[in-house]
């Protein structure tokens, strides 16, 4: 129910708009999110824009994440067991 | 796909684990309040990959689910009005009511529909304008705007067949009754990702300041999950409770003021029936008088008698997360995705439908 999915606009027409999601266009609305503009991620929530993705913010998590994942990298055996399921 | 497969990252995975095999030294329970997370969770198999000190446990955050007998019931009792077309997200299909589904409904006659957006209600209602179109409202503060919008789309066209049945429900108010219980002793909290888009990260300040327990609000993909149960692995070892955004793409502090200021333009709070959680207050939306003509609940008056649970179901109980799945006797024996006996078991973010699929019993 919650799910919802990163789209790409594609095109704008009053407040609905076409958006790729995975190499699929389709008609959404942004009736909720009136400030995305062509270019922009948006997550895509049964039909609706509910939010304009941050790509300044994704970037930052990832910094973070590497940060992370290399501070305590002296302290921690490696682990044994499979990938995450990436 | 952008902004998924990089935080899909194998390399990076492993890294985060070790560090909190390596930082967690105390037994923790986090509660991932939403069943998409638990979905994700499984599918990763992040479980087994944490240390044995971190336990994660699913909570109600399955809108289907949640949906008590006595809203579920009114609903099947709508489908079979005459003239009545239900429209309804396709999870609900086969929950069991007190007395059928809206599968068995649909079988005996009653036109129920299936659609992807509440929008496709609107479009039924406008090719069928001889009939009384009513879309089954469920669902979180992620999807209540959408339904919101739908009701303003529909005033401003016109329309006066389309109703909603809104058995929408607010989060907050959820994790409350279960830490107000005290049933599950809980170390801290991973924060549903998608409501949070709409609400805000700050709408989960009341956890460390009236629980003293932290929160970290997560996206979806594994990196995003174990970001957020590091951050609260951290913020219980250093005993300062505290709100983490771990889905900061997605998510500000104040969440999505234009999808908040339309929900409450068409809804207002009011008590919720919740299975498991029986009836909370101030933890659902109404429709507010000015729509109530959009309102199925008063348009059509149906009595579905009183609800029966089946005995032996524990979806109550796992939706609390006073247990896991396979401490119900009836799951995997009697209770199937193909068989269900509960909602938790047909839902795609049911916890009993994330064990059957991904778990087995050793999970």
């Amino acid at each position: 129910m919650c799910l919802a999915i990163p789209a790409l606009i594609k095109s704008i027409e009053g407040t609905t708009a076409r958006a790729e999601i995975g190499g699929v266009e389709r008609t959404i609305s942004l009736a909720l999110t009136p400030e995305a503009r062509v270019g922009d991620y948006v997550l895509i929530h049964t039909g609706f824009a509910i939010g304009v993705l941050d790509e300044e913010e994704a970037q930052e998590t990832l910094r973070l994440l590497e940060e992370l994942a290399e501070f305590y990298a002296d302290e921690v055996e490696q682990p044994a067991g499979s990938s995450p399921g990436a | 796909m952008k902004y998924v497969d990089e935080f899909r990252d194998p390399r990076l995975a492993r890294k985060l684990l070790a560090n909190i095999r390596a930082r967690s030294t105390q037994s923790v329970r986090f509660m991932e309040f939403c069943g998409g997370h638990t979905h994700a969770i499984f599918r990763h198999g992040l479980r087994q990959m944490l240390p044995p000190t971190v336990e994660l446990r699913s909570g109600p955050g399955c809108p289907v689910c949640v949906t008590a007998n006595s809203g579920l019931d009114r609903a099947i009792a709508l489908a079979e009005l005459p003239d009545v077309i239900l429209v309804t997200f396709g999870d609900m299909l086969k929950v069991p009511g007190s007395h059928g589904s809206l599968q068995t409904a649909k079988a005996e006659g009653a036109d129920v529909r299936i659609v992807y957006s509440a929008l496709d209600a609107l479009q039924i209602a406008r090719e069928h304008p001889e009939r009384a179109v009513i879309f089954l409202g469920i669902g979180f503060e992620t999807t209540a705007p959408t339904v919101a919008a739908t009701i303003l789309q529909a005033e401003a066209g016109g329309l006066d067949n389309f109703y909603v049945l809104s058995l929408h429900k607010l989060t907050p108010p959820a994790t409350c009754a279960i830490l107000d219980a005290g049933e599950v002793r809980l170390s801290g909290v991973i924060g549903p990702g998608h409501v949070t888009v709409v609400i805000g990260s700050q709408a989960w300040e009341f956890l460390p300041r009236d629980y003293s327990i932290p929160c970290a609000v997560a996206g979806f993909e594994p990196l995003d999950i174990l970001r957020a149960v590091s951050a609260l692995v951290e913020m219980v070892k250093d005993d300062r409770p505290a709100v983490v955004n771990a889905y900061s793409r997605s998510v500000r502090p104040e969440g999505n003021r234009v999808a908040l200021g339309i929900m409450q333009r068409v809804f207002e709070v009011g008590e919720a029936d919740w299975r498991g959680l029986g009836r909370v207050p101030a933890s659902g939306l109404v429709l507010r008088p000015e729509y109530a003509r959009f309102d199925a609940a008063l348009a059509f008056p149906v009595d579905p008698g009183p609800t029966r649970e089946h005995k032996g179901c524990r979806c109550g109980d796992v939706l609390r997360g006073t247990v896991e799945p396979p401490g119900c006797l009836l799951f995997r024996s009697v209770c199937t995705p193909a068989h269900p006996i509960g909602p938790c078991m047909v839902s795609a973010e049911g916890a009993c439908a994330a064990w059957y699929r991904y778990g087995g019993a050793n999970v």
